[in-house]
């Protein structure tokens, strides 16, 4: 923690203040963040409207982000469907929760149970897939995502089809604590699921940190560098990859319980589609692969150019009046694709570690491969 | 019984553009051992392109031979804009980044195939544009048994003589001895004087004309196309390629039948929506199981 920095000091001996204040906010960005995060919410009294459920929603994807990143960041592996586990997770927390099924259990069981039913279909389908090539491994990602999607649509008996699964009770439901309904806290007020998904991003990034350090993540680090050398260092690449695969699962489903909650729907099936995949990807690609601030960052910055830049830019270029005809090319969000496009192709070929990269990972990288 | 006689029928055609799709993603990843994700997208352009010439042209017909004539003409043109695509992508994208880790020219491929999408979606618009009839519907085959038509036709005429072209191609000509040295290994192709970049340029050439004909074939066959088309045909023919055995030439001719058929059967018996499902799921089943293809060899990871 106490970094090189703090011993810089100018001619008169005493650190001035701002390489101080820069050298903490380089060392405990992530203390300082949630600290601000925390206290947003009583300064900024948007937060108790529509702008606190897209925060909310900017956490979930944060956390599914960092799900995935456990795969292809520090594994290696080239997944191409974690939609399909967010999606999973969300429907399974919804069959436990809502009224119309049985179950009706508390939130935090069901989604303990959807978190590690969603790391058991993840180790099935992953047994067996494992053992193949990199990129056939990518194509069998991407296919159980598109067959859970279709599913997802068809069984509509058990999933509710396009109507999808609603209403899921919100978590607390039915809990009084001191005088205080929970369940109707949470419908009332977003602020409450603002809290609840920070302190889950919080836990995830704590664990996401402890296990990058431990045993288990360095040995996703090696089996991604060279499975062969790992191998010989008595590591089981298949155990170590499958692993990768359950913890990955588990993140996403956590990711959909919290999902399915905060909209009390699990929304039509369309939202855990291909798209949501890629773009989620295209987040820890762009922020930096294996790198925790960059995931975060590259979440960030994907979902602020959809809900605060684009509307921006859009209604900036109505307002100059250069587009009478409303020509979607003159529009900045019918650009959307080719500038993800872009950003892929050229974060690819000059910054290939992301904006914030992990150390190794850019070692890796510019290394050139034979 | 006719029923399912006529289901194979559709199936062998529908497999035939398949396989066509499937031959550009096959001989990429032959090559250069990555898997072309624009490469569905890129075929999307090439039905833009021909939509927009047979609309400029006013070509429209009854199956004259102005009208054979011209979807020859269209063919040729869609496939060198295809395959001149693709060589142009390849350069500035995939070119630069040989020797990078496999990821990257993953992802750039998906970024690419993300700007094709954009590019399609100003093209045609957010919304389903239907291909215009240039043949007949009449049955070929007389009475009211198993349908024939034209259009199923044109799908053999086209989809034969350029599979039959391609083999010809990789198997007895210089270049093609070229390409299968530099798919073997391209340092060693380098070393005996084989222009491993030209080579390569010249695989994308061909993968990305046969793109550009199944196109066509495509718009006059299906009879409508979307901006988001690239996608699911993409899948479906990179998943006839895998089945295939990718890398393999008669691999994804096969595959793409097969392909075929299982969606033409799967959407009679089981319903059309479980059809991507179903597919989908047998690509899972044969990489777990038979992950070198039908037809494939099997490849050791070297050190």
């Amino acid at each position: 923690m106490m970094g090189r920095n703090w011993q810089k000091t100018d001619a008169t001996g005493a650190m001035p203040v701002r390489a101080l204040v820069a050298a903490f906010l380089r060392e405990r960005w992530d203390l300082v963040a949630l600290v601000l995060l925390a206290l947003a919410p009583l300064v900024i009294p948007a937060l108790g409207g529509a702008l606190g459920g897209q925060v909310t929603t900017l956490f979930i994807y944060c956390i599914l982000a960092l799900g995935l990143n456990v795969m292809v960041g520090y594994t290696g592996l080239v997944h191409l469907g974690i939609a399909a586990f967010f999606g999973i997770g969300a429907y399974l927390c919804a069959i436990l929760t809502v009224p119309m099924y049985p179950f009706q259990m508390r939130f935090v069981t069901a989604a303990l149970v959807s978190v590690l039913a969603t790391a058991g279909v993840g180790l099935a389908l992953g047994a067996p897939t494992l053992r193949l090539r990199g990129d056939y491994l990518a194509i069998v990602t991407l296919g159980f995502g598109e067959v859970v999607k279709v599913t997802l649509r068809n069984l509509e008996q058990i999933t509710g089809g396009m109507k999808g699964l609603n209403p899921v009770p919100p978590p607390g439901a039915g809990l009084v604590v001191g005088g205080l309904d929970l369940g109707r806290a949470f419908a009332v007020d977003p602020r409450w699921f603002y809290y609840l998904t920070l302190l889950a991003l919080a836990g995830v990034v704590v664990a996401m940190r402890r296990l990058e350090n431990s045993r288990l993540g360095r040995a996703w680090v090696a089996v991604r560098e060279d499975e062969l050398a790992a191998a010989a260092m008595g590591i089981s690449a298949t155990r170590v990859k499958l692993s990768a695969f359950a913890m990955s699962s588990a993140v996403a489903a956590l990711a959909g319980c919290l999902y399915a909650a905060s909209l009390s729907t699990t929304a039509d099936p369309n939202a855990y589609d291909f798209n949501r995949s890629i773009m989620v990807l295209c987040a820890v690609i762009l922020g930096g692969l294996g790198s925790i601030p960059g995931t975060l960052l590259g979440v960030a910055l994907l979902v602020g150019f959809d809900t605060v830049l684009a509307p921006w830019a859009d209604s900036w270029i109505q307002q100059m009046e250069v587009n009478p005809s409303g020509s979607s090319l003159l529009s900045f969000s019918g650009w959307r694709l080719a500038i993800f496009g872009l950003a892929l192709v050229l974060v690819m070929r000059y910054r290939p570690e992301g904006l914030i990269p992990s150390r190794r990972m850019a070692a890796e990288l510019h290394k050139a491969h034979p | 019984m006719q029923f399912f006689l006529q289901q194979c029928l559709i199936g062998i055609t529908n497999g035939a553009l398949v396989a066509l799709v499937a031959l550009g993603y096959t001989m990429v990843y032959g090559i250069i051992r990555l898997i072309n994700f624009a490469h569905g997208d890129l075929i999307m352009l090439g039905a833009c392109l021909a939509l927009t010439l047979v609309t400029a042209s006013g070509l429209a017909g009854t199956g004259t031979s102005a009208t054979w004539l011209g979807i020859v003409l269209l063919v040729a043109a869609c496939g060198l804009f295809c395959g001149g695509l693709n060589v142009a992508v390849d350069r500035v994208v995939y070119r630069p980044l040989r020797s990078a880790p496999k990821l990257a020219p993953l992802v750039s491929a998906i970024g690419v195939s993300f700007i094709f999408m954009n590019v399609g979606l100003f093209w045609l618009g957010p919304a389903d544009r239907s291909f215009p009839e240039l043949l007949p519907t009449t049955n070929l085959l007389g009475g009211e048994g198993l349908q024939f038509t034209a259009k199923d036709l044109l799908v053999l005429v086209v989809v034969v003589p350029l599979m039959a072209a391609l083999s010809l191609l990789v198997r007895c000509t210089r270049l093609g001895k070229a390409m299968r040295a530099v798919s073997q290994d391209p340092t060693a192709a380098a070393l005996v004087g084989v222009d491993v970049d030209r080579v390569i340029a010249f695989t994308f050439f061909v993968g990305g004309f046969l793109g550009g004909a199944a196109s066509v074939i495509y718009g006059l066959y299906i009879n409508t196309i979307s901006f988001q088309m690239g996608f699911q045909n993409g899948l479906y023919a990179f998943t006839a390629a895998v089945l295939g055995g990718i890398g393999s030439i008669p691999g994804a001719v096969v595959g793409g039948l097969v392909i075929g058929l299982v969606r033409a059967l799967s959407s009679a018996y089981a319903g059309e929506r479980w059809t991507g499902a179903i597919v989908f799921a047998i690509l899972i089943v044969i990489l777990v199981f038979r992950p070198e293809g039908l037809l494939g060899r099997s490849t050791r990871e070297k050190v």
